[in-house]
């Protein structure tokens, strides 16, 4: 279990208890965090769950696959922290991250 | 997704009667006989029980003897998937074959960077892309509503009409030469390119090889001249300035200008063209749907990816195998052909719960596979998806009591652009 923050483009915060194993961009979806469409449904495959991770969490977040790489390579905003919501999967070690969304997914 | 238990009964009770008078026929045929690339069933539009037998006995297919020689069909969801992010095995190179079940004319390649693999592709993916940035979206949206106001204004009541040539064709075409800020008066010289395109010449009424390069190259000479007025100019924005001024493109060989105007031009036109005209179809056959959707306009942007989902405007893309790869339990060899079929993915019955149902409110509608997945999903699916929102946003607002669909629309015979060359409506009066 993790408890998430996402911090929307307008300042609204949500913070969500997200179970082992279940991706941010999932558990976005399944309870209407607004600013995440997940169109792939989690396959790293369209970048329209593009988020920025707060610096401290970076590293807890992991590495990027080449494919998630790729994906963001042609996503809009990206920056050094920016990550695929669906390529994070919530663990103790999560516990208290905060990502932020975008404007839009595009 | 999760796998989905099928009731293949209960799913197909109350289907279409030519699809319930072609059922048996199609699943007495030996599967070895098949071929999605014969035109017969897009015209007649039975391909859609084809396809289910595929995805429920032969999921990954080899047909051995298809029209243009052999070929893999991919029909299910998450095959599709599989095959469609793993770039580096599936090649989408025109020297290979490029991205169509026929292969581009070793003698007339087209090079566009849907067509590339990387980093080529990346590079001039990226030249391209902000011309559909949200920005500038942003800003083409006031003008693509104005536009779109003036079409449904000027639509005569009480008489029948093309739906396709008054509406789908002049709205994508509108929006299409305002990108490439294209001389107006010319601008159906677009839609008639984009058809000459993607016109197999085997069907008979296309125009042969020789005539439709000849085609291609008088639109080569069209926008050469609009590169050379613009590119000693300021750079303006527009898509032809754009590709003259950015390094990663401004040294573009002809062909590949070509190539990639090509891209656009049928990227930007057939497929939302296609999509408008099938959504009237589908929400005037749903009228449950389209009373939800009246009900409730915040649906708008729903409906239109459950339209795009539904209709399908790009039935496939194709890719070439660059290694030996198994797909689906079968063997796939290097250098073989393999077909995604979007059309089949997006009616999986393993992942979308009643695929056949058109339905406003969707669960999770954005999940199709019409743009594609990975490094070549479509580069202006958010301006497809505006364009349909206005359109949709613009119906309701002016024909609460729907528009009356008059006949049976004429479909493209084509087992890539999934469209339509009329249908006929009436606006009651």
């Amino acid at each position: 279990m993790a408890k998430i923050t996402y911090i929307a483009a307008d300042g609204g915060a949500r913070t969500l208890d997200i179970a082992d194993g279940e991706s941010l961009m999932e558990a976005a979806l399944a309870n209407g965090v607004p600013g995440i469409d997940g169109d792939c449904g989690g396959n790293a495959a369209c970048a329209t769950c593009h988020v920025h991770v707060d610096a401290a969490w970076l590293m807890a977040a992991g590495a990027k696959s080449d494919m998630e790489a790729a994906m963001l390579d042609f996503a809009e905003g990206v920056t050094a922290d920016s990550r695929l919501a669906c390529q994070i999967f919530a663990s103790p070690a999560l516990d208290g991250m905060v990502v932020r969304t975008p404007v839009s997914q595009h | 997704m999760a796998t989905r238990a099928i009731d293949f009964a209960a799913m197909n009770a109350g289907e279409p009667p030519h699809l319930a008078a072609a059922r048996a026929g199609v699943y007495a045929m030996p599967l070895a006989e098949i071929d999605m690339l014969d035109t017969d069933i897009w015209v007649n539009d039975t391909h859609w029980l084809y396809f289910e037998r595929l995805r429920d006995e032969s999921p990954v297919h080899y047909h051995a003897n298809g029209r243009f020689g052999p070929y893999w069909s991919v029909t299910r969801y998450a095959d599709i998937m599989a095959v469609d992010t793993n770039h580096a095995q599936f090649s989408s190179d025109a020297h290979l074959g490029g991205i169509t079940a026929k292969d581009m004319d070793d003698d007339f390649i087209l090079p566009m960077f849907i067509a590339m693999d990387p980093p080529k592709h990346d590079i001039q993916r990226k030249a391209v892309s902000p011309i559909v940035s949200p920005g500038n979206l942003a800003n083409l949206e006031v003008l693509i509503r104005e536009r779109a106001q003036a079409i449904f204004d000027n639509l005569p009541v009480g008489e029948t009409f093309d739906w396709v040539d008054r509406v789908s064709i002049e709205l994508t075409t509108q929006m299409l030469a305002t990108l490439f800020d294209f001389p107006w008066e010319d601008r159906r010289l677009l839609t008639y390119w984009s058809d000459m395109a993607t016109a197999d010449e085997t069907v008979p009424g296309n125009p042969t090889k020789p005539e439709r390069e000849a085609i291609m190259l008088e639109c080569l000479m069209y926008f050469t001249k609009l590169w050379n007025e613009r590119v000693n100019a300021e750079p303006t924005g527009d898509l032809v300035s754009m590709l003259a001024h950015n390094p990663a493109t401004r040294d573009m060989v002809p062909m590949e200008y070509l190539g990639n105007l090509i891209l656009l031009i049928v990227g930007g036109n057939d497929t939302t063209r296609n999509s408008i005209t099938g959504g009237l179809q589908f929400m005037m056959a749903n009228p449950g749907e389209w009373a939800k959707l009246r009900a409730d306009p915040s649906l708008v942007e729903n409906a239109v990816s459950e339209i795009i989902r539904y209709q399908t405007p790009l039935a496939h893309m194709r890719r070439t195998a660059l290694v030996d790869v198994e797909l689906g339990g079968k063997q796939i060899k290097k250098g073989d052909r393999v077909v995604m079929w979007y059309v089949s993915g997006n009616r999986d019955e393993r992942v979308i719960a009643e695929p056949n149902a058109f339905k406003v409110d969707r669960a999770r509608a954005r999940q199709h596979l019409s743009f594609g997945f990975g490094i070549h999903r479509c580069v202006g699916n958010r301006l497809a998806e505006m364009q349909l929102k206005i359109v949709w946003q613009e119906i309701l607002k002016r024909y609460p009591q729907g528009i009356e669909i008059m006949g049976a629309p004429g479909r493209v015979p084509s087992a890539f652009v999934k469209g339509y060359t009329s249908l006929p409506v009436r606006i009651p009066a």
